[in-house]
């Protein structure tokens, strides 16, 4: 005889239940702290703090613990979070110009003004298991010396300067807003790079990959990368002038791409461009080769039928919270399609007459 | 969960939500985007409904939330539990004490009344979608009422198999106008869409897209003369209930080819059950 599958609810508490004890672990093995995941997993909060459009290291340390690390189930902490808070007004653009530079590397000039500094990265680590590290975590400190104070100028105004690349005309449109208006093709730049920098690492990823493989492709040089921390400023109603608020770090990618001329024009370089929040480098660059493909209209080149080149592909597919959570709910019941699919399927084979539908013994 | 607003979202959100669903009221099928939020469920859950719910419900409203037609399917608590969190409403399972109902999939058997609001979650709003991807191309299709490409693919299905081989999310054409993705219900449901006497609002969250169908719309399901469009279920009355005028799910009982024909709309089934109706499998 079958009974209603009841006892849904208690199913669920029971699940939560379970799920908080499997995310604790061995309770003789210590418990982490916030402090040290935001201090030793800090990729890992970066990426949560980029993806999640939130910039709190502290609040992404405590979702990465409470998702069990699956740094996606994170983003969408923070999403959530994020989307309650009130907005009491907005900053004023930060100047990467004077950006606090713990990286800067160009692979286009060998020397430039302001110097380049290759800092904390695993660029020349042989990728080697290092067994030390599980016995013991202390290093050695690290050489020190003076940071540079001087300017640390964009290696894309040089180029500009002699006019060798494409001008970006100065614009202070208020962008449109993400997260406060639905998106809606077609997508200037400013809203596709909004959408880009929130965009899944591994998509992007994926797609600016694919564009070196030939689809779309467009051979681009990392002008410059830079990483570092620079001032957030906002102003203030009562005070009538903005005061800095803190600071945020932040990756920055510049891409110097193959050129394009006509008769009316000379040949110039053009640009891609990246920009996301903790040190991010990997997401930055394939933020700027999937930024510049995605230009190849406003830059008069042929629609050659790329995934990357195609603005409603990659912006309707690139937010991983949207993206799991339409996967995922296939998990939910889907008795009644189901049905509905299984009575036309035996309509359909009975009328063809491929075989007589067996009758349940009831 | 007093550190959130009545129903979860603040108030600027669900001035925005309410003026996409008057919008959508205003213009019956037409899918207005309006700017979801993340909401703390996944994408895909219901978050277009749950938006909805949450900008229609006032703190005397009756809440229900069905899932396949069930109340006690694990989402549909989930659902009903978040808003008994952030909104304290009272909440109901049975379909005539309800004055808010949000569902997925289903229509509830007991006609609804004037006053009554049916909350879909859509996955997809987009009836056009499979046959073109681009959302600017469909909307234009919509705005020039350009849907021979739906006929072809109907046409195309009757050609190859004899019959329209769509048999949930079937598209139906709202006052003579756009064609509406009525969400995955079964076609079994379609015909209950027009001439409903509650309003029924539609919410897409991950789609970003409401729409909505006011009281006594004309709604009438995509078809051709020589080939009508036609409701089916199960041909079986319930084996709980007997009812013969309801939808139903195929339960398989043994591993011998064993099943047996339950009502999918859990309060319609126990509502039939309490009244005395029995069917030849109940207890």
């Amino acid at each position: 005889m079958y009974v209603a599958v009841k006892g849904g609810e208690q199913a669920i508490e029971n699940a939560h239940a379970w799920l908080a004890e499997e995310r604790r672990g061995d309770t003789e093995i210590a418990e982490l702290s916030i402090a040290q995941i935001r201090e030793q997993l800090s990729l890992a909060v970066n990426r949560v703090m980029a993806e999640g459009s939130l910039y709190d290291p502290d609040l992404a340390a405590l979702a990465i613990k409470q998702a069990r690390g699956d740094l996606i189930e994170a983003i969408f902490l923070i999403r959530a979070y994020r989307t309650t808070l009130p907005r009491f007004g907005a900053s004023e653009p930060v100047d990467t110009g004077e950006m606090a530079c713990d990286r800067r590397i160009s692979a286009t000039f060998k020397d430039l003004p302001g110097g380049q500094v290759l800092g904390p990265t695993f660029d020349y680590t042989h990728r080697l298991l290092d067994f030390k590290l599980a016995a013991d975590g202390e290093v050695p400190e690290a050489p020190m010396r003076d940071a540079d104070l001087g300017d640390v100028p964009h290696v894309t105004e040089f180029l500009n300067r002699e006019g060798l690349i494409e001008e970006a005309p100065y614009d202070d449109t208020p962008p449109p807003d993400l997260t406060r208006e639905p998106l809606e093709m077609p997508a200037e730049r400013a809203l596709r790079l909004q959408a880009l920098t929130r965009a899944d690492e591994g998509f992007t990823l994926g797609l600016a990959y694919s564009t070196q493989r030939g689809y779309a492709r467009n051979h681009a040089f990392v002008g410059e990368l830079r990483i570092g921390a620079v001032p957030v400023e906002m102003e203030i109603p009562e005070l009538g002038f903005a005061i800095e608020i803190g600071e945020i770090t932040l990756t920055e990618c510049e891409t110097v791409n193959q050129f394009k001329g006509s008769k009316t024009e000379p040949a110039q370089f053009t640009r891609g461009y990246g920009l996301v929040f903790g040190q991010t480098e990997r997401k930055a660059i394939s933020m700027a080769l999937v930024d510049r493909a995605l230009r190849w209209e406003e830059l008069g080149e042929d629609n050659v039928g790329a995934p990357a080149q195609d603005a409603e592909f990659v912006l309707y597919h690139a937010d991983n919270i949207q993206a799991t959570g339409f996967l995922e709910h296939i998990k939910l019941p889907h008795y009644v399609d189901f049905q509905s699919e299984l009575e036309l399927v035996r309509k359909l084979r009975r009328e063809a007459g491929v075989d007589q539908v067996q009758e349940a013994a009831e | 969960m007093t550190d959130y607003n009545f129903a979860y979202l603040d108030e600027q959100t669900k001035r925005m939500i309410r003026r996409a669903i008057l919008k959508g009221l205003a213009i019956p099928g037409y899918q207005v985007p309006f700017a979801s939020r993340e909401m703390p469920m996944p994408y895909g859950w219901g978050t277009g409904g749950v938006q909805v719910s949450a900008a229609v419900l006032t703190p005397e409203d009756r809440f229900k939330v069905i899932d396949q037609g069930a109340d006690d399917t694990t989402n549909a608590v989930s659902i009903r539990t978040f808003f008994e969190r952030t909104a304290g409403v009272k909440t109901t399972t049975k379909t005539t004490d309800a004055s808010v109902i949000q569902t997925r999939h289903r229509i509830p058997e007991e006609p609804l009344t004037e006053g009554q609001i049916l909350v879909y979650q859509v996955p997809i709003p987009e009836p056009l979608r499979f046959l073109e991807p681009r959302e600017s191309e469909t909307r234009k299709m919509h705005s020039l009422e350009e849907y021979g490409l739906m006929h072809v693919k109907l046409y195309e299905d009757i050609s190859r198999h004899g019959h329209i081989a769509t048999s949930y999310a079937y598209p139906v054409k709202v006052e003579g106008h756009y064609v509406m993705d009525p969400s995955p219900i079964p076609k079994f449901d379609n015909p209950k869409l027009g001439d409903m006497a509650a309003i029924q609002l539609f919410g897409a969250g991950r789609e970003q897209r409401i729409y909505a169908l006011p009281p006594y719309t004309e709604v009438v399901s995509l078809d051709f003369d020589d080939h009508p469009f036609e409701a089916s279920k199960a041909d079986h009355p319930c084996g709980l209930c007997g009812a013969e005028d309801s939808y139903l799910d195929e339960v398989i009982v043994d591993d011998a080819g064993g099943r047996m024909f339950v009502c999918s709309d859990t309060d319609y089934c126990e509502a039939r059950q309490a009244a005395g109706h029995r069917g030849k499998d109940a207890a």
